[in-house]
């Protein structure tokens, strides 16, 4: 009994990563109808601009979040403004193809700089520490990834519904030419928004790096388990992202507990499952 | 004559082969009230998309304030003084009514209208401030339509149609606002269907048929068959 109260513990702190793997993918969408193919190589190529600043500095992974965010920020605010927006249109295709070839562009990329090898980020003692509730033990490192997930989530709903900036992303969402009538200038406006979401991306690919090994092939799974997360949780909710990346980690943890082999697809089962049954996902958004 | 505010040189306006304006030349001085009558279909909404920078035009084309500025984007013209009350109201549904009013505050121009000018002008808005916009009536719509424009503290305020589907006791109710909001010496451009309507609170009246002015002239001064005529298109 109790190794299976552990799974699901352990799949619903999963789920907290997934949550962050999946609310970039989820506010850009939101803002500005793109889908990002190349959001999974992001959260690798900040997972490896987590690994450069550690060993240049010789600093925690958590120190380098201060350098990661802001310069994964920085550059998605480029990205937006000198390749993205003018993808942006009428047809959907062109932003699909083009952020196609980035993930392609970002994995050679990866490799050439820092060949196939696996490689990790290291947190030191915390990464083994653990809690133990009841006769459960608890990962530390686990919990914390969680707490900062929640956190996260927290922020962005925060600054979607309580600030200037997130008035702004609602309203170009809504409506881009009268939100341009009102003096917001989209082209900013989407670039603040891909800002965001890779200095979420930046946090979660510094999470990802702590928890597990990675290398330049591992993006598009990463993708699939932020899309599948939003999918689940319903689009434009950002709690409910939370709980489609809580439900996918419980799944794949259960489906590991019953057979390794079956982590990966009871996790895909799950989200077929809820597509099934709520083809808008569990908390879709309702407007207001 | 005073330097006009606005002024349209020869402006014509696309959308992809179809032509929708041809050659329109129209001055506004600072302070009328300039209504902009015309059938349906006759350009009049394109007018006001040009005007506003949803369309784009060759930089004389348009020219506020001294400056041509046809060329510009919408949100620059907007932080330049020009305000747009869209036809069909267009409130952002993800927003409460107060935060529409905001949005329309964030051109960052400073004047006489804040969020208590406008509940003050519309007190329904303020009882209802926090709900979805989408929540309430047409003509509450409406009001929150026109004070989201005039959160930006406009020089020209354009008005397409804001009596559109709305009961005549709504309509007027509205109307009895207009003083107010032009008290101050704001422009304003009323694009109407209701001739009447559109006659009594202007002072000078063009009249667009197909894309073209077919009769311009002081609201006092033209007659009713001018008007009827120019509208049809009948010959006088
Ligand atoms: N997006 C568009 N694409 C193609 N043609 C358009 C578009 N919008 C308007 N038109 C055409 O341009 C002409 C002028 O339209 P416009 O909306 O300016 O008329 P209007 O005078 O505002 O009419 P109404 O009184 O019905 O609002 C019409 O023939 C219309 O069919
Ligand atoms: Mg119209």
């Amino acid at each position: 009994m109790i190794e299976w109260v552990s799974a699901v513990t352990q799949g619903v702190l999963l789920g907290g990563l997934y949550a962050l793997f999946a609310a970039g993918l989820s506010l850009i969408f939101g803002v500005m109808r793109l889908v990002n193919i190349a959001h999974g190589d992001l959260i690798v190529f900040a997972a490896y601009l987590g690994l450069s600043t550690t060993m240049t500095f010789g600093i925690n992974p958590f120190l380098a979040l201060f350098v990661v965010v802001p310069v994964m920020a920085g550059l998605g605010y480029i990205l937006q403004r000198g390749l993205l927006n003018r993808t942006l249109g009428e047809d959907i295709l062109p932003p699909l193809l083009v952020t196609f070839g980035l993930s392609v562009i970002l994995q050679n990329a990866l490799l050439e700089g820092y060949t196939a090898d696996p490689r990790k980020l290291s947190a030191g003692t915390i990464e083994t520490a653990s809690l133990s509730v009841g006769g459960l033990s608890v990962g530390v490192l686990p919990l914390l990834t969680f707490a900062i997930a929640v956190a996260v989530i927290a922020g962005l709903q925060w600054v979607f519904y309580s600030t200037s900036a997130g008035r702004g992303f609602r309203a170009v969402s809504d409506n881009q030419e009268i939100a341009q009538i009102m003096g917001l200038n989209k082209a900013h406006v989407f670039g603040l928004a891909m800002a965001l979401a890779l200095a979420v991306t930046a946090i979660a690919g510094i999470l990802l790096g702590v928890r597990t090994s990675f290398d330049p092939s591992i993006g598009g799974g990463r993708l699939i388990f932020g899309f599948e997360a939003v999918i689940i949780g319903g689009l434009g909710s950002l709690w409910g992202t939370l709980a489609g990346g809580i439900i996918l980690g419980v799944a794949q943890t259960i489906g590991g507990k019953i057979d390794p082999g079956w982590q990966l697809l009871s996790g895909h089962i799950a989200f077929l499952a809820v597509l099934a049954i709520r083809p808008n996902g569990l908390f879709p958004r309702v407007d207001h | 004559m005073p330097e006009p505010l606005l002024s349209l040189n020869a402006l014509d306006a696309r959308y992809g082969d179809f032509q929708a304006l041809y050659g329109v030349d129209m001055q506004i001085i600072s302070g009328e009230v300039v209504a902009i009558i015309g059938a349906n279909g006759a350009g009049k909404s394109t007018l006001m998309r040009s005007i506003s920078g949803l369309l784009p035009n060759e930089s004389e084309q348009v020219v506020f304030k001294g400056r041509p500025v046809g060329d510009w984007r919408a949100d620059r013209i907007a932080k330049l003084g020009v305000a747009l009350v869209p036809e069909g109201r267009q409130l952002f549904p993800s927003l409460s009514v107060e935060e529409n009013l905001k949005l329309g505050g964030a051109v960052g121009r400073k004047g006489q209208w804040s969020l208590d000018a406008v509940y003050g002008l519309f007190p329904v808005l303020k009882e209802r401030r926090h709900q979805a916009s989408n929540a309430l009536s047409g003509g509450q719509q409406q009001m929150a339509a026109i004070g989201r424009a005039l959160m930006a503290n406009p020089e020209l305020i354009l008005f397409d149609e804001i009596s559109l589907g709305l009961a005549p006791v709504v309509i007027r109710s509205i109307y009895e606002a207009f003083p107010d909001i032009v008290r101050q010496g704001m422009t304003a451009i009323i694009v109407e269907q209701d001739i009447s309507r559109a006659l009594s609170v202007s002072s000078r009246v063009y009249c667009l048929q197909e894309g073209r002015v077919s009769l311009t002239g002081r609201t006092d001064d033209v007659n009713r068959d001018e008007i009827t005529a120019a509208y049809f298109g009948l010959a006088a």
